[in-house]
């Protein structure tokens, strides 16, 4: 049986956390309490089974529960913003343009698109992770990337604009 | 769910087939047949994959700070105890169920359908115990026995005792065996001796004894119980079953039980 270390499945969860959330101390908050959920529930766990996944759920489950006791923040759409932001640097223009577009679909959408396409999940994972059925996941995928590329073919000369929750650094 | 090649594909092919989520023959035939629109829009999503990760590739490279190094250490010791528990052969849990209803359960815990459970001579589920007894203790490093050898007469004095009769601790030596020690174990009708022997590689044997109801004065020919997770040849001598399991070889096993029996 392989071993699955923990400390290599952080940096994956960092990430999802931090596209997640959007904000870099709140996504290692919800990885720090990820993990010490997980060493609560740790008996759960059974070895051999996806620690991967597991650590996705709990974590999952974690945000919600976020979403639910916060005040939701408070979305700005883009095209309200006109000009008055900051243009970001020419090369990095493609890239933003995607990040700022992935901030734009609905929240259950980017969520299927993030750990299959991000973070290279496989179905059954994500819907595990997501606890819906394996169907959903199919249709919320194949909304997200049709969304996504609607976005990004609207906005191909629109580079100037900088997503607005976005406080990745 | 997206594994027989010659299936007719559809929608949801194309992204697994972006996402590589086929298998390669199954992969292989979808492309041979997608049409120009369809291998467009794969090709997009490849694409939209490729670029997602690039994009958030730093994050993941960055050192990870100090706070979440601790939780995933402290994360990482617990489950390496789990780790160390399941691969007792499973079985800890499985056993203390088993002892404490008698295995009324054991049709279902096997996998057998519950509505018919077999009925188990009561050798065999003494068999059973004592493999899954192997299978709990052998891996055990520190508390393999409650009484080690260094205490062998003390540890024939209470496990006789306990037994309600005299009992012998047979020598294994000359098969490469030497004594560990011994504990007391609860089974389906009373109390249970198990004796550890241990190899010069580390290899564990146990021997598990008990008063067994219903067994009568005569004996039988040792039998192999092979369904529990390490083989065990079980035989019944004066109303004692006696069990001698071990990952051994049939051949190697049987000598050993002989030795045993030949010593009692």
């Amino acid at each position: 049986m392989d071993r699955q270390r923990i400390i290599d499945q952080v940096p994956a969860l960092r990430r999802y956390a931090r596209v997640l959330t959007g904000d870099a101390w709140a996504a290692d908050d919800l990885v720090q309490d990820t993990l010490e959920r997980a060493c609560r529930k740790w008996v759960l766990w059974r070895s051999g089974s996806n620690l991967r996944a597991w650590l996705f759920t709990l974590m999952h489950h974690l945000y919600l529960n976020q979403l639910r006791g916060s005040p939701p923040l408070q979305v700005v759409d883009i095209d309200t913003l006109h000009e008055g932001l900051q243009a970001p640097t020419h090369d990095a223009d493609s890239a933003l343009d995607l990040e700022r577009c992935l901030q734009r679909l609905p929240a259950d959408q980017r969520t299927v698109l993030l750990l299959v396409a991000l973070e290279d999940m496989s179905y059954a994972d994500a819907a595990r992770v997501l606890q819906i059925p394996v169907g959903t996941v199919m249709s919320r995928l194949a909304r997200a990337r049709a969304r996504l590329r609607e976005l990004m073919e609207q906005s191909p000369a629109a580079p100037t604009q900088k997503p607005v929750l976005r406080r990745l650094k | 769910m997206f594994d027989s090649p010659q299936r007719p594909f559809d929608e949801n092919d194309l992204h697994a087939l972006a996402d590589g989520q086929l298998s390669p023959e199954r992969a292989q035939a979808i492309r041979a047949q997608l049409g120009a629109d369809q291998a467009e829009r794969v090709a997009h999503w490849a694409a939209q994959r490729a670029q997602l990760q690039s994009l958030y590739a730093s994050i993941a490279t960055e050192p990870l700070p100090d706070v979440l190094l601790t939780a995933a250490n402290r994360l990482q010791a617990l489950q390496d105890r789990q780790t160390q528990l399941w691969r007792w052969g499973g079985m800890a849990a499985s056993v203390l169920l088993a002892f404490g209803l008698g295995w009324t359960l054991h049709g279902q815990w096997s996998g057998q359908p519950t509505s018919a459970p077999l009925p188990m001579a009561s050798e065999q589920r003494f068999a059973q115990q004592a493999a899954l007894a192997h299978a709990v203790y052998q891996p055990e490093q520190r508390h393999p026995v409650e009484v080690d050898a260094a205490q062998q007469e003390h540890l024939v004095q209470w496990l006789s005792k306990r037994l309600g009769r005299p009992l012998k601790l047979p020598v294994l030596t000359p098969q490469g065996f030497e004594l560990v020690g011994g504990r007391l174990l609860p089974g389906e009708s009373g109390a249970r001796a198990q004796f550890m022997y241990q190899n010069a590689a580390g290899l564990r044997i146990t021997l598990y004894l008990g008063a067994l109801n219903g067994a009568g004065a005569d004996e039988t020919a040792f039998r192999l119980y092979a369904d529990g997770p390490v083989p065990a040849f079980y035989w019944l001598d004066q109303g004692f079953g006696y069990a001698l399991s071990g990952s051994l070889g049939r051949d190697a096993l049987l000598a050993l039980a002989t030795a045993v029996h030949q010593q009692l």
